[in-house]
């Protein structure tokens, strides 16, 4: 056998990786066509050093995106002439220096400190006051912890909070235009692109939301609560002690289904993994499932649905398909 | 060595298509990560740097076309043994440096079975290092990345905000995702 380097007449290192980043911009930036796919998917199976160059650089992509995606998400909708952009850019990564005194409110303040996960992502991060807040898959958060105010902006994704209640100093966690402040101790807020979530589990929380009229309400939540905020309506609803252990299962890295339809089943498993399920039609989509399920144990759930409720599945590219059987 | 395995031809089946996706993504998610490593390992043991990057991509396939028959339980071990052996066959072909200049793994004092870095660094510590990296790309390649990362524009819309063809645009953030990967990849974080 001859090392990977002798094989046939290869390309040089240099032209693959060439190839492999020119196809990359294009699917990102310009547009993709079946063809383009075709000619990928055939590059790719010519050699692997081709495949490992594309793969390397595609991981790297990723990684860029989700850096990038890091900065608040106000920089990114303000469609900003070049250098402001990058002067905000600096101010989230602490260089201050740059930002200068004229800064915006959502500037980064020297205390500030931002953390994230990835997709699947699960991470604790504990406060010299004694707080901690763990973070769910997807998630960012930037933190102003000081001994004048302790606020938390929950940029995107999901994260419970433990905090060390303080009458002097509230935790204040920020959503949006929605403030949730703790009363208590134990509370969860997922932030999805359309609505709000506040779940309360001990003590107390106030819930305070804009009312489109430039004045803004509070709603007090205890125990049990789970407060939905979409479109300057709030709705509060009361969960059972099995519901909420259902609901915080992802801090055990489990996913617990209670008679949920296959279609939430297969939304919550793909806020935690790149490749994704899709059921494909609505009859399949509407079944009911229970179980307990590994975050990660995509293709363990595909099979499960497959064997007990006789819906066939099928690979497409990287994801998993559902669908009943005709 | 150079058959392709049907499972790659036929990429959309079922069983198969998923086995050879499960490669691709235990490549990226155990291997890429070490990168840095094995970098580091390169560096001290070929004397050629302009040769790193080909060794690399080189210990890469092998990596890749071994985890295909099966997929190595201790990833940080195999890569660097798959890196060793590599060396060593390239020095007894060419014959320029004494076999014993190739380090043992152990000698590296590496704790082999130790996880991987931290896959979560704090998001502060990898904005800087994006920072950094930006900071050393050329200045209109930057400025491309930028505005379609970090803005999210589309290729034409840089276009027209940077007045240049599209053509310039792709080059520039087909560059861009070269160098930052060798940045965010390839060099341990420096330690603040």
């Amino acid at each position: 056998m001859s090392g990977a380097g002798e094989m046939k007449a290869q390309a040089p290192r240099d032209e693959i990786e060439a190839r492999a980043a020119e196809f990359l911009q294009r699917r990102r930036f310009w547009g993709w066509s079946a063809e383009d796919d075709a000619a990928l998917e055939s590059w790719l199976s010519q050699s692997v050093l081709n495949r490992v160059a594309y793969l390397r650089l595609e991981a790297g992509l990723d990684r860029i995106e989700r850096l990038a995606a890091l900065a608040p998400a106000e920089s990114k909708q303000a469609r900003a002439p070049l250098l402001p952009m990058m002067l905000r850019i600096a101010a989230v990564l602490g260089v201050v220096a740059l930002a200068g005194a004229a800064a915006a409110n959502y500037f980064l303040r020297p205390h500030d400190r931002v953390f994230s996960t990835p997709l699947g992502g699960h991470e604790t991060v504990s406060f010299a006051d004694g707080s901690e807040i763990e973070l769910n898959t997807a998630t960012s958060l930037r933190a102003r912890m000081t001994t004048e105010e302790r606020i938390v902006w929950l940029d995107r994704g999901e994260a419970f909070f433990h905090i060390k209640h303080d009458p002097l100093h509230p935790f204040v966690v920020m959503v949006g235009d929605h403030r949730v402040t703790d009363l208590g101790t134990e509370f969860l807020v997922r932030r999805s692109p359309r609505k709000l979530e506040v779940t309360v589990v001990q003590g107390q929380v106030s819930l305070d939301t804009p009312d489109g009229l430039s004045r803004s309400h509070a709603v007090l939540l205890t125990p049990g609560d789970v407060a939905t905020a979409s479109a300057g309506k709030v709705s509060v609803a009361t969960a059972t002690t099995r519901d909420l252990a259902n609901e915080l299962s992802w801090r055990h890295g489990v996913l617990v289904f209670d008679n949920a339809t296959l279609g939430d089943a297969a939304a919550e498993f793909n806020r935690y993994n790149r490749e994704k399920l899709i059921v494909s039609d609505p009859a399949a989509a509407s079944m009911t499932i229970v179980g307990t399920f590994r975050t990660s144990d995509m293709i363990l759930f595909a099979h499960a649905a497959r064997d007990a409720l006789g819906l066939s599945i099928a690979a497409k590219g990287d994801d998993i398909v559902i669908s009943s059987r005709h | 060595m150079s058959e392709t395995p049907h499972a790659w031809r036929d990429r959309h089946g079922t069983g198969a298509a998923v086995k050879a996706d499960a490669v691709s993504a235990w490549f990226v998610r155990e291997i890429l990560p070490l990168e840095a490593i094995l970098m580091d390992y390169l560096h001290r043991n070929w004397q050629n740097p302009s040769e790193i990057a080909d060794l690399r991509q080189d210990v890469y396939a092998r990596v890749f076309e071994a985890a295909r028959a099966e997929v190595p339980d201790h990833p940080k071990r195999f890569l660097l043994t798959t890196a060793r052996n590599l060396l060593i066959d390239r020095v007894r072909r060419e014959h320029v440096v004494p076999i014993e200049a190739v380090a043992d793994l152990e000698s590296l004092g590496l704790a082999l079975d130790s996880p991987g870095p931290d896959r979560v660094l704090m998001a502060r510590d990898e904005l800087r290092r994006l920072q950094a990296a930006l900071d050393r790309l050329p200045p209109r390649c930057r400025e491309a990345v930028i505005l379609g990362h970090v803005e999210g524009l589309s290729g034409n819309e840089i276009a027209l905000r940077m007045g240049v063809t599209k053509f310039t645009v792709s080059e520039h953030l087909a560059k861009g995702v070269r160098l930052l990967t060798d940045m965010l990849y390839g060099e341990e974080p420096r330690k603040p």
